[in-house]
């Protein structure tokens, strides 16, 4: 598989009235077609910030940033984004929320009815059939950032792009959502690149790790390639050296190598 | 689920505690009629109990309001009518609010819906300005930048400052008075329109950006929506300022008004029917301010405005 997302020297700086604060600097890094990158690293080193340059949310200060061979030049929805903060429409109900990202993706080719049958199938897929008539406001933090992952799902996007989708859950429906997850990138053969602040989450998921340094001007430290076979048992991988390997590779990197100065 | 059970025995236990401790008469209320709140009292008791609670403190209020008013009357030595008098003669006059007898004595009623005719026009073309001049303000900066000082001068006139070149310009009382009604109550509506805009949660619209909106539809599915509880506010204030305007405007310009009424009764020496009119432009200052909370409520989806 050839490669598909590219960052090349890509550095974020962002212009405050202290100054100039510079939140990335020379990141360089190639995701292939079809792979799950996890990026992880301790809370704001820049996380978020290489998600929405790829995302097209953010222009790069430096380098470049490519996706399928093209400069990426603003957000697209080939390119779909589940928000750290969901980021819910307040005023449309969780079906109209998602049906708002399924009209504007499939409603040139496909008739209402089909439309309705997408929309219907995400919230299922998430198990929010039955909270389709509520508000934003009227559902849990969890279920909020479940509707934001159907959204996103929905779109069938090239490249799905996560910033802590799973964050808000609790560990059951965190668990579920992470094999259904695994189960839709399988199918659709989409590119994923997911933040995370969770190790076992990582070692789960990832094809590779990608984990950033602290910053300010934070960029790409290790990059740790999960080899672990697929489909991957959660009970099993529980007593598997290699998996408890990746783990502390993991770990070793955050926790000795770049311990987050006590702030 | 030890943990769980352990922690809302501890929640709970607090937050009795926290009650009786802040409400100690209601405590002692409660020790002294147990049956009043206590768990095995009927739904319709405890509905009552509800609603007297609801409505006693209110009406204490107005009591008392009556009561100063009537030592009040008492001891101006008959020059200002008391409560008695005034509902008498409020009677009278509400036996017959629609009368018709030529230009300058028309019923009450008439007087009324004229004034909120002319605020009605005012204020719809006050809407109409003001709320599209608001998105422009809102969206960009360099409108913005262009007419802050502008809006920052004229805005703190006295609206009825503004009479007299209304009546410059129209030649007539009623467009006058109409003109002060859009004048003063097209700051707020274009100021807040122009927060609410600017205060559009980037989030929503990066959500736009992602699935590439077009124009016409970040505007019909993001922005309108979520300014929409500001316009609210705008209008909410704006319709205040109208009413508290339109009884003086109406008072200088005369015509059939509740202001001009107000003022005819003080040359008929009438105290109780300018005490009636104080309470109408009360009462229908409260049910315009009402109905557009409710609607505001209706618009705000859990965003607490
Ligand atoms: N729009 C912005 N303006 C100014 N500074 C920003 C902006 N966005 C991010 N930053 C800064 O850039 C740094 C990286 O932020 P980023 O949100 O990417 O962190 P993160 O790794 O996603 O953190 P977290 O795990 O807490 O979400 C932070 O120091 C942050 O303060
Ligand atoms: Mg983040």
């Amino acid at each position: 598989m050839e490669k598909f997302v590219e960052l090349q020297g890509v550095g974020k700086s962002f212009d405050s009235r202290k100054g100039r604060f510079v939140a990335l600097r020379d990141v360089n890094l190639t995701i292939r077609q079809g792979e799950f990158v996890s990026l992880i690293g301790h809370s704001g080193c820049g996380k978020s910030t290489v998600l929405n340059i790829v995302a097209g949310l953010y222009d790069p200060s430096a380098g470049i940033a490519l996706c399928g061979g093209r400069e990426i030049d603003g957000p697209g929805p080939e390119r779909a984004v589940v928000f750290q903060n969901h980021s819910l429409l307040p005023w449309l109900t969780c079906y109209g929320n998602i049906y708002l990202a399924v009209e504007k993706v499939f409603g040139q080719r496909e008739s209402k009815a089909q439309l309705k049958a997408r929309t219907e199938a995400a919230l299922a897929l998430v198990n929010l059939s039955p909270a389709r008539d509520k508000y934003p406001h009227e559902v849990s933090g969890g279920m909020k950032q479940r509707v934001g992952i159907a959204r996103a799902l929905a779109m069938e996007p090239k490249v799905l792009l996560m910033d802590e989708p799973f964050g808000a859950l609790d560990a059951l429906t965190r668990a579920n959502l992470q094999d259904e997850l695994v189960k839709i990138v399988e199918a659709t053969q989409a590119t994923v690149v997911m933040v995370t602040h969770d190790v076992d989450e990582a070692v789960l998921l990832s094809d590779r790790i990608v984990m950033m340094t602290n910053g300010p001007a934070a960029t790409v430290g290790e990059i740790l390639e999960v080899k672990l076979p697929r489909p991957r048992e959660r009970l099993a991988l529980a007593n598997d050296s290699a998996y408890h390997g990746y783990r502390s590779a993991v770990l070793e990197f955050l926790y000795q190598k770049h311990l987050r100065p006590a702030a | 689920m030890q943990a769980i059970k352990h922690e809302a025995s501890v929640v709970s236990g607090t937050e009795g505690k926290t009650v009786e401790q802040k409400l100690p008469a209601r405590a002692a209320f409660k020790r002294r009629f147990p049956s009043l709140e206590s768990a095995d009292t009927s739904p319709v008791v405890r509905l009552l109990v509800q609603a007297i609670k609801a409505v006693v403190p209110p009406l204490l209020g107005l009591a008392l309001l009556a009561m100063v008013w009537a030592v009040v009357a008492k001891s101006s030595g008959g020059s200002l009518p008391g409560p008695m008098s005034t509902w008498e003669s409020a009677k009278l006059l509400f036996a017959d609010p629609f009368y018709q007898n030529g230009p300058n004595d028309q019923g009450v009623g008439w007087n009324i819906l004229n004034s909120l005719g002319r605020v009605g026009v005012g204020f719809g073309l006050a809407a109409l300005v003001g709320i599209p001049a608001g998105f422009i303000l809102g969206r960009f900066a360099f409108v913005s930048a262009m007419f802050a000082p502008v809006i920052s001068l004229l805005r703190p006139v006295s609206p009825l400052a503004w009479l007299p070149i209304g009546l410059l310009v129209f030649k007539a009382a009623s467009p006058a008075s109409i003109w002060v009604i859009f004048i003063s109550s097209v700051w707020p509506m274009i100021l807040n329109t122009a927060a609410g805009v600017r205060a559009v949660p980037q989030d929503y619209l990066n959500v736009a950006r992602v699935l590439r909106l077009s124009e016409f539809k970040v505007f019909t599915t993001i922005l309108f929506p979520s300014v929409l509880p500001h316009v609210l506010t705008g209008v909410r204030l704006s319709i205040g300022v109208a009413w508290l305007v339109i009884v003086a405007a109406e008072m200088l310009t005369g015509g059939v008004g509740i202001g001009f009424w107000v003022w005819d009764e003080w040359n008929n020496l009438n105290v109780e029917h300018i005490i009636i009119a104080i309470f109408i432009v009360g009462l229908v200052g409260l049910l315009l301010e009402q109905a557009l909370i409710l609607l505001a409520r209706r618009f705000s989806f859990g965003q607490g405005v």
